[in-house]
């Protein structure tokens, strides 16, 4: 392997220092610039979403007062909210957003290994936005098949958009995948091939732990997507049969013959699991590094956070059917299945033991970043309860037509890692920006938020255990056992939910307000041990380090090292510097 | 699904070993005396992970549509004999066959380019490395060729799964083969350059060799469920 150094050479001049406009902040190669693109077009779009959510919110709170709200236009809202949130916001804004910006600067490199790659990670990225936009505007609108995009409706007339919407929505998540595949062969591989010196695998950041296993998740489950994609926009343009059984349709029957909605769900599934954890990985590995900053205390079993997050990645791929208990599949799947969901919640539950470990007896500073991370702990138990109720096939069958699977999955999946978005956009935005943002704005965030989000989904359980349909576009008299109180918490519902979008505003103001006017921030003002917080200039320039990459001489946890002069021992100050001789070995767990 | 999921048992297994490459076992929190440790990276080049990675997620792509591709045949556990009904077996084109030798004698040939790059001949690596993309290009329109030869037989039909399955099947494998061709005609203008030091494609040449022979691979495989289904 002698010659790889030289035969690679050309790699070696990839940092040049871009000096235009349109190549240091549009055509960018550099990691920030490349994150914070993917940060501003998955709000953009989440924002869409967020107001979908509100429309829908409209109809179910006040039925029959929001006319221009038509049955169609519900179910359009419905699939665009969840597609956006889960994909197009969410795996975005965590593995490109994040996992641009932290990656480089965690392990000490001054870029990804592949920026021209990362560069049309974005500009593909942009295009299944773009694409899925221009759903809105085809003839019929974007698809209303609900975000799972079953067959055989999704394709059938009578679905809003079955026609020009969900091809739309096909080729946007196509492409969509062809840019994570892009932006993951670049996580993953500056991960194992450009950590600076002394950065160990042991002594990596959890973020990055999280987004690496994330990113590993997402290349090899986003390839089931990407076969059910092609194989249902067949279905619908060329007549094929893959996944269109044979089905009559207003009357007539169609040309399908005797494909298998089933496999759809498998393939959709077997995709749609590991995204929970593509979503969640990220936000596991955050929060462990918000929680131990903010309480300046070393996470809490460290070495079995990083098992949990590899335990977690590979069972995340035995656990897919847990969605599909009343899809008519061979009932011993549900045995199986049932069991591998009861043992992944092994290793998660080992890491909120973790957490609260962690902030036990430690000394906390509830600032706005900390405040999100113990909201996330709470709401995070309260879904992953919820979640042994769905997993069990017998309790789940009852329940999973009812809005009991719309508060868990919410709770579980929407607010808990969004929590975590929160957290970390208030915890890295001095590093971003320079500038401080407004510490009362954001705790205002937070409580309304935070306080907002049970007031929405803590009734759906009420009202799923009550047997309340969800998927539905309102309830008439005719359904005669949900009672007057439902209709009440769904007003209320509402109510909150239009409260806690405004508050987002709030947020969005203090954000772009404090990038002008906020106070400049101190390069590490959370007193934080990893390397991102130890660059040479706040923001960090292109090529992060200046002339000399840094050197890693300890792990990313030495809060309150006893005997050291602060609380904090930033990764790459040297032991003899700091510790007092007969204490190298920190406070051990 | 069960071939993907032994092939998530496959991926698995490799995490566990990569697992044991990484030293997960050690206490980061204790202090390592003298000089931070040198273990940054592997001693591979970027590029080349980045393949192996790359060819791990067309692993799972192919491994995907297989497992489709069979439940949808109706041999899977969980479905029984009820989405098999409308399944009729075609009969696969003979110019396959031909098309096999064809790709076959293009990894053959881009696996010599490989010896002729690192035997510093110059001429022969463009010599090679032209003949394997020629190969390759002729595996592609021997395709087109099998395709015509279905689409004017008298079982086409959309409808028939066995057909849909083999132009999926035998498209997205072309795809990946364009692809490569894309790199391979960026690798043959690095080679034809005045003044070009063979260092400098060296591995650009063995990166494309090493796609070839797995393009070959995922065809043989792909070829022989078609023959055999």
């Amino acid at each position: 392997m002698a010659f790889v150094a030289i035969a690679d050479r050309d790699h070696e001049h990839a940092l040049h220092d871009p000096q235009s406009f349109i190549r240091k902040y549009i055509w960018s190669q550099d990691h920030k610039v490349i994150a914070l693109q993917y940060g501003f077009v998955a709000t953009s779009i989440g924002l869409v979403a967020l107001t979908m959510s509100i429309l829908m919110r409209l109809q179910l709170g006040f039925p029959d007062t929001f006319h221009i709200i038509a049955p169609q236009d519900y179910y359009q809202y419905i699939t665009m909210h969840g597609m956006i949130m889960v994909i197009y916001l969410l795996t975005a804004l965590f593995l490109g957003g994040f996992g641009n910006y932290l990656i480089p600067l965690m392990l000490g490199a001054r870029d990804m290994v592949f920026p021209y790659l990362n560069m049309l990670s974005f500009w593909f990225y942009l295009l299944a936005v773009l694409v899925l936009v221009a759903g809105f505007f085809v003839p019929g609108g974007p698809t209303g098949a609900g975000w799972t995009l079953y067959p055989p409706q999704a394709v059938l007339p009578g679905t809003p958009g079955a026609s020009w919407g969900i091809i739309c929505m096909l080729a946007s998540l196509a492409i969509f995948i062809v840019a994570f595949t892009m932006g993951g062969l670049n996580y993953v591989t500056t991960v194992l091939q450009a950590r600076c010196r002394g950065m160990t695998f042991m002594r990596m950041p959890l973020s990055v732990w999280g987004i690496f296993m994330a990113s590993i998740l997402g290349l090899l489950a986003f390839p089931a997507l990407f076969v059910s994609a092609i194989m249902m926009a067949l279905d619908s343009l060329i007549g094929t049969s893959f996944f269109m059984p044979a089905v009559s349709s207003m009357g007539e029957q169609t040309v399908h013959t005797g494909g298998s909605p089933l496999l759809f769900q498998h393939l959709f599934w077997f995709f749609g699991h590991p995204e929970v954890y593509i979503v969640a990985l990220p936000a596991f590995g955050i929060v462990s590094d918000l929680i131990s900053t903010h309480a300046r205390r070393n996470i809490f079993g460290y070495r079995m956070m990083v098992w949990a997050i590899l335990a977690i990645g590979c069972l995340s791929f035995v656990v897919w059917a847990h969605h599909m208990y009343v899809s008519g599949m061979n009932p011993y799947f549900g045995f199986f299945f049932a069991t591998t969901t009861l043992i992944i919640a092994v290793p998660t539950a080992i890491k909120v033991y973790n957490w609260v470990l962690t902030i036990w007896r430690g000394d906390v500073h509830l600032t706005v970043p900390m405040l999100f991370a113990i909201g996330f702990i709470f709401t995070f138990i309260n879904g992953g309860l919820t979640g042994l109720f769905l997993g069990n096939v017998t309790v789940d069958v009852p329940l999973s037509g009812t809005y009991f699977v719309v508060a868990h999955f919410h709770m579980v999946m929407g607010v808990s890692p969004i929590l975590v978005v929160f957290g970390a956009i208030y915890h890295w935005y001095p590093k971003i920006t320079g500038r401080m943002f407004d510490e009362r704005l954001g705790k205002f965030h937070f409580w309304m938020t935070f306080i907002g989000a049970y007031a929405i989904f803590l009734p759906m359980h009420y009202m799923g255990i009550l047997g309340v349909p969800r998927r539905y576009y309102g309830y008439t008299d005719a359904i005669q056992f949900i009672p007057p109180s439902v209709h009440e918490a769904n007003e209320w519902i509402s109510i909150s939910a239009m409260l806690v979008a405004a508050t987002q505003l709030v947020f969005l103001y203090n954000l772009i307000h404090s990038y002008f006017k906020g106070p400049v921030a101190d390069p590490n003002p959370w007193r934080a041990t990893t390397l991102e917080w130890q660059t040479p200039q706040t923001p960090p320039k292109h090529g992060n380090w200046g002339k000399d990459l840094p050197e890693v001489h300890r792990w990313a946890y030495d809060y309150s090292v006893p005997g050291a002069p602060q609380d904090f021992i930033p990764q790459n100050v040297p032991h003899s510097e700091q510790t007092p001789a007969g204490r190298e070995h920190g406070v051990p767990t | 699904m069960s071939l993907t999921v032994a092939y998530g048992a496959l991926a698995t297994g490799i995490i566990v070993w990569a697992v044991l490459v990484m030293k997960l076992r050690s206490k980061p929190w204790e202090a390592t005396a003298g000089a931070a440790p040198a273990g940054t990276g592997f001693s591979v080049s970027a590029k080349r992970i980045g393949l192996w990675i790359f060819l791990a997620v067309v692993t799972s792509l192919f491994g995907l549509f297989l497992s489709a591709y069979y439940m949808r045949m109706g041999q899977h556990a969980g479905h029984g004999p009820m989405a098999a009904g409308d399944w009729h077996s075609i009969r696969d084109p003979s110019i396959l066959w031909l098309n096999t030798v064809l790709l076959i004698l293009g990894s053959v040939t881009m696996q010599s380019a490989r010896a002729a790059v690192a035997g510093s001949q110059l001429e022969q690596t463009r010599f090679r490395l032209f003949a394997a993309g020629l190969l390759t290009l002729a595996f592609l329109i021997g395709q087109w060729l099998a395709w015509r030869e279905i689409r004017y037989s008298e079982f086409f039909t959309p409808l028939n799964p066995a057909v849909a399955f083999f132009y999926v099947l035998t498209a997205v494998h072309a795809l990946h083969l364009l692809g490569g061709l894309v790199v391979w005609a960026r690798t043959l203008a690095r080679t034809l350059r005045k003044g070009v030091e063979l260092i400098d494609v060296r591995l650009s040449v063995e990166l494309t060799s090493v796609y070839w022979h797995y393009l070959l691979l995922v065809w043989l495989g792909l070829f022989a469920v078609l023959l055999s289904t």
